[in-house]
């Protein structure tokens, strides 16, 4: 257990001395993770209305889709953005690889299907009746998609943090399209592997703190939103 | 409010190649109620859906006062409000609910206010306002319901089933209350259910549905008083109508015979003319074979048979026989005791000549 | 009816939320192989003994002729390969998870040694260090006049410089350049645009080296091995400052310091530099590693 008790003294030490490298890869990670699930929802929360609320051909076939891309392994992800991105890629002109752009889009392909295959839940969640009923007392499908949108919340906050979650703690693609550079593309998970690489396990455990911490008030929120999302079963 | 009137023609709808709905033509009269009265899957609730063009109709028309509409135009659905058998509170207070509509219609806050305290005080909730929505029984949930439809003064009000979940006193205490405020409202209504004495209590016109279609229509005595065919006569506890050939007709009074039976009723109708004729349950007596009659200014007495008894919620449906002519009553419990009725007991049946629903065939 | 059509909905919802939960509580649990699993007494029972290196020479691919090499020498013994940056091969040693280490980062080593870690170290082989960059050389290395010159000139900033910061051999090597050129990059103005630390390893390196056309140090053997896929050419080599040692420890006290000693003999014997010395010659004309050992 010694070399736990060591390691856990030197991160401890190194988190309260405001190390600026540590903070700011805890930063980087939040801003480049904050941004794509960001993306993800102006994107996935109107594709996940559209899936839990109406009824048209290719319907199931997007949902399965969707649900088929929230099992999508983050390296397919940033094996095919990075081939995209390279120089010798279609898009290598944009010069995006290794850069935060690169990792915003790897994690907004990795997060949109969980954010729009959740929020199509929590959306189809809400009686059609309901809508029937807003639409009823005068509202134009704009008003009643958002009554639909502010009665599935609850739903939606899980679907941020379910997005969040499932990129903050992931290493392999933001690796590929990000290259971990230093104060620019490092981010919690990337840093974590590469000092463990290096022995230095103080850092390493620190940061691991940290995301855990991250990973643990997401799971919270969501085991809130669960328990008070009952309501449509009275 | 003013009533407005809705004429539907050639309305289909079909769900996964099944018709749902097909109804040829059904109208709501101004200021009148028409009840949409079916067993449930008979394609009442999604005809509702599309009067109130919240649901677009596969083939037909829908006109408002004349001019043909469609779900597209949100003006025509302004001027209608609807409440569900589930009654679907927003997430929010009381308050908020019942603004709902008028949040929408940008009415300003101070009028909104006036008019929400005004519509929960007209559903018996005065000064509910800051409740929520979430913690309110059925019955109190069904009038913020009914308080957030009249709340916005629709000419044209949609109730799809709005007391079916409730329970049975407070079914009763709500529909007394909803007939009095339609009642006094004049508001063009549609009403859906499939319990007939919710349909009697509220309804001045009904329609009754079976697998999509209107089999009968038109004002409540006359589609109740007189099943057109045998399933309509069973749906609404009736026995099927009595055929029979008019002897004489005199002062609005026609004498029937009914093979070999002679029954009154009131209308005017040709000597010689091919009528059928019903009575409703509830307006037939029944008493024991040796009994004195008390004196009556019913026309119709026979002497009948037992054929039939049946339970029918709090009361029993018994079905009389005088060769063949079959005539359904509805007696109490206490009633059926102390007439020590059993099938084949001989009874005496008396009803009014205005109770015989009378057409010609 | 209606009540119906809700749960389902809810339900999957909750799946959902249940399955994401369940992603991030799963943490890796790492098995322990080198727990004796000899609950049946074999005849050719084999010894597992566990090799610490470093990624580049995983990545030159020198292991998959030299292990099955070795193996066939020494029947008794499989070997298992942990491929990391130098500074955790050494952790590694530290802490007993490896039984030899192949490194190559000297004054690390002499440390290693010093603290009592190893039993014995010795030289196997080396190989050599080149500096690669675009054709276009924006920071004109070509034309400098000795490798402090180079040094300087990259000092300049005119083109991202790539360093793998990892505390491997070949990090260790380039900040070795550095101090011998009196060159800190850190310190330069502009160090934030033009000194990237990918700590990673060098085949990563490479590539982000490539995508940013910029600058790296590179261990020849890698470079060989993923040059198809690069945009990038050698600028620099040759000097004896480049040259790059390898060293063989077997650990002290470690599980099976006998199968480590062997594979320092083996790797040292005329057979074991025989086949280091052939490596390479097939695939890329030249051999990748100079068999050095005393």
């Amino acid at each position: 257990m010694g070399i736990f008790i060591d390691a856990f003294r030197d991160g401890l030490a190194m988190l309260a001395s405001g190390a600026a490298d540590v903070w700011t890869i805890v930063l980087v990670s939040i801003q480049v993770s904050g941004m794509a699930v960001l993306l993800a929802l102006v994107l996935g929360i109107p594709a996940g209305f559209v899936l839990g609320t109406k009824r048209f051909v290719g319907r199931r076939f997007m949902l399965i889709i969707a649900n088929t891309g929230m099992g999508l392994p983050p390296v397919v992800v940033g094996l095919v953005v990075a081939m995209l991105l390279s120089r010798r890629g279609p898009f290598g002109s944009l010069e995006l690889l290794y850069s935060q752009p690169a990792m915003v889009i790897a994690q907004l392909v990795i997060a949109l299907p969980i954010v729009a295959a959740v929020s199509a839940a929590a959306v189809s969640a809400v009686p059609r009746e309901l809508r029937l009923q807003a639409r009823s007392l005068g509202a134009s499908p704009l008003q009643e998609a958002f009554m639909t949108l502010k009665e599935a919340r609850m739903g939606l906050i899980a679907a941020v943090a379910a997005g969040f979650g499932s990129i903050i703690s992931e290493v392999g693609a933001v690796t590929m399209v990000g290259g971990n550079l230093a104060g620019k593309t490092r981010v919690m998970t990337t840093a974590i592997v590469q000092y463990t690489r290096m022995g230095d396990y103080g850092p390493a455990l620190a940061l691991a703190a940290v995301l855990m911490g991250m990973v643990l008030i997401v799971n919270i929120l969501l085991a809130r939103v669960q328990s008070s999302a009952e309501r449509y079963e009275a | 409010m003013t009533a407005a009137a809705i004429a539907i023609t050639g309305i289909q709808k079909s769900f996964k190649g099944k018709m749902a709905v097909d109804v040829s033509h059904l109208e709501l009269k101004p200021g009148r109620t028409l009840a949409l009265l079916g067993p449930s899957g008979s394609g009442k609730s999604t005809l509702l859906s599309m009067i109130g063009l919240l649901e677009k109709p596969d083939a037909g028309t829908v006109e408002l006062d004349g001019a043909p509409v469609t779900v597209a135009d949100r003006a025509a659905r302004m001027t209608m409000a609807a409440a569900f058998q589930r009654t679907y509170l927003f997430k929010g207070t009381v308050g908020e609910n019942v603004a709902y509509g008028l949040k929408l219609r940008r009415i300003s806050s101070a009028e909104t206010g006036g008019r929400v305290a005004a519509a929960l005080e007209r559903v018996g909730l005065p000064g509910w306002q800051e409740r929520s929505a979430l913690t309110l029984s059925g019955g109190e949930a069904q009038r913020v319901a009914l308080a957030r439809a009249l709340v916005l003064k629709p000419s044209i009000l949609l109730l799809d089933e709005p007391l079916a979940s409730l329970d049975p006193i407070m079914k009763w205490r709500l529909t007394r209350d909803f007939a009095q405020i339609l009642n006094e409202e004049r508001v063009t209504t549609l009403y859906v259910t499939h319990d007939q004495d919710e349909a009697l209590a509220v309804a001045d016109d009904v329609a009754i549905m079976r697998d999509g279609r209107v089999v009968a229509y038109g004002p409540v005595d006359e589609v109740f008083g007189l099943p057109v065919d045998d399933w309509t006569a069973g749906f609404l506890g009736m026995e099927p109508a009595v055929r029979g050939r008019v002897l004489e007709s005199e002062e609005g009074v026609a004498r029937i015979d009914c093979g070999g039976v002679d029954l009154y009723a009131v209308a005017s109708l040709a000597v010689g003319s091919e009528v059928s004729l019903g009575v409703r349950p509830e307006d037939v007596l029944l008493f024991e074979a040796d009994a004195v009659v008390p004196l009556s200014s019913a026309r119709n007495k026979l002497e009948a048979v037992v054929a039939e008894i049946d339970p029918s919620g709090a009361t029993f449906r018994v079905v009389v026989e005088r060769g063949p002519v079959r005539i359904a009553a509805r007696i109490s419990r206490a009633a059926l005791a102390d007439l020590r009725l059993s099938v084949g007991t001989p009874v005496q049946v008396l009803f009014k000549a205005t109770a015989v629903r009378v057409a010609s065939t | 009816m209606r009540d119906r059509s809700v749960r389902p909905a809810l339900w999957r919802m909750g799946v959902i939320a249940l399955a994401v939960v369940l992603t991030f509580s799963l943490v890796g649990c790492a098995k322990d192989d080198t727990e004796a699993t000899n609950t049946a007494p074999a005849p050719v029972e084999k010894t597992k003994i566990v090799l610490a290196s470093t990624t580049s020479t995983q990545d030159s691919g020198l292991f998959d002729v030299l292990i099955p090499a070795f193996e066939k020498a020494n029947p008794e013994y499989t070997v298992e390969v942990i491929a990391v940056g130098s500074g955790e091969a050494m952790k590694m040693g530290e802490n007993k998870d490896a039984d030899v280490l192949l490194v190559h980062s000297p004054a690390a080593e002499k440390a290693f040694m010093e603290a009592g870690f190893g039993t014995e170290r010795r030289d196997v082989m080396y190989n050599d260090f080149v500096l690669v960059g675009p054709a276009s050389d924006p920071a004109g290395v070509k034309s400098a006049a000795d490798l402090n010159a180079v040094m300087a000139a990259l000092a300049q900033g005119k083109a991202p410089f790539m360093t793998r910061d990892d505390k491997s051999g070949t990090n260790a090597k380039e900040l070795k350049l550095w101090t011998d050129a009196s060159v800190s990059p850190t310190a330069t103005a502009s160090a934030a645009d033009w000194y990237l630390s990918t700590g990673q390893g060098m085949g990563e390196t490479l590539k982000i080296t490539n995508e940013k056309q910029g600058y790296t140090l590179a261990d020849r053997a890698t470079f060989l091995t993923s040059k198809g896929a690069l945009d990038l050419v050698i600028l620099r080599e040759g000097d004896k400052a480049l040259l790059n040692q390898y060293g063989v420890i077997p650990v002290t006290d470690a599980t099976h310091l006998d199968g480590g000693v062997a594979f320092m003999e083996w790797i040292t014997s005329a057979e074991g530099q025989k086949v280091i010395g052939e490596f390479g010659i097939e695939k890329f004309g030249e051999a990748l590693f100079t068999p050095n050992a005393q």
